[in-house]
């Protein structure tokens, strides 16, 4: 496993993203899948950043777990920020037209779409999101 | 991301390679906001375009919500990882999305 913790500005998402492809390195992970990752990654990371803290700001950590021999990866997401569980957030109505359907809240459902197994704790203080998936 | 723009008469051609994501989808909201009302046909030419995430989708539904009122979005050259995210997302039904 890897952890990087950074601000939570969305400036940083380079530097998950970096660490994620590292740990995918040698895993034959097909590239549909590496892609579907990355955009998992933005979108927790990017609601961490934009919603977790007041104007302060605050840091995330990242972490990044490869199991080959069950083809698993994990990615976790911890935060000091406002207790919040995103994964009890109302769908959006995805059969709105263009004028109705409001501008936002897809990023936790692509999540949910993409990923296998998601898990939220709020412990000591840390908002840790968990989210697994199979790579092959 | 790359953005480039031909115009021809009242319709007009981005082309946008590279991803769409959080750090660059604001350059195309910007393209769309400055979009001058003549226009009645946009075409988004995702030609290159590798990724899309939710912020892209945003940008993309910004475009659509103001080319409804005053003429048409299509959408071009979809790459499959990207026309995924649009299923997934149901945009792709709201979108003129061309085979």
């Amino acid at each position: 496993m890897a952890t990087v913790t950074v601000p939570a500005q969305t400036e940083q998402l380079g530097r998950l993203t970096e660490l994620l492809h590292q740990q995918l390195e040698g895993t034959s992970c097909p590239s549909k899948t590496v892609l579907a990752l990355e955009l998992v990654l933005e979108e927790a990371f990017v609601n961490i950043a934009t919603h977790a803290y007041t104007q302060d700001g605050g840091r995330v950590s990242f972490s990044c777990q490869v199991d080959k021999q069950l083809g698993l990866v994990t990615l976790c997401f911890k935060d000091q920020g406002v207790p919040f569980d995103p994964l009890i957030r109302l769908e959006p109505d995805i059969t709105l037209s263009a004028a109705e359907r409001p501008i936002g809240g897809l990023g936790i459902y692509l999540i949910k779409k993409t990923m296998d197994k998601c898990n939220y704790a709020y412990n000591q203080g840390y908002n840790i999101l968990t989210l697994t998936k199979r790579i092959r | 991301m790359k953005l480039t723009k031909t115009q021809d008469n009242d319709a007009l051609t981005c082309c946008i390679s590279g991803r769409l994501d959080t750090v660059t989808s604001p350059d195309l909201i910007k393209e769309i906001t400055i979009l001058p009302a003549e226009i009645k046909l946009l075409v988004l030419d995702f030609e290159g375009l590798e990724y899309i995430s939710s912020a892209g989708i945003r940008a993309v539904l910004t475009a659509q919500k103001k080319m409804g009122k005053q003429g048409a979005l299509k959408l071009r050259h979809v790459c499959p990882a990207v026309q995924e995210v649009f299923e997934l997302t149901g945009f792709a039904d709201i979108l003129d999305i061309e085979k």
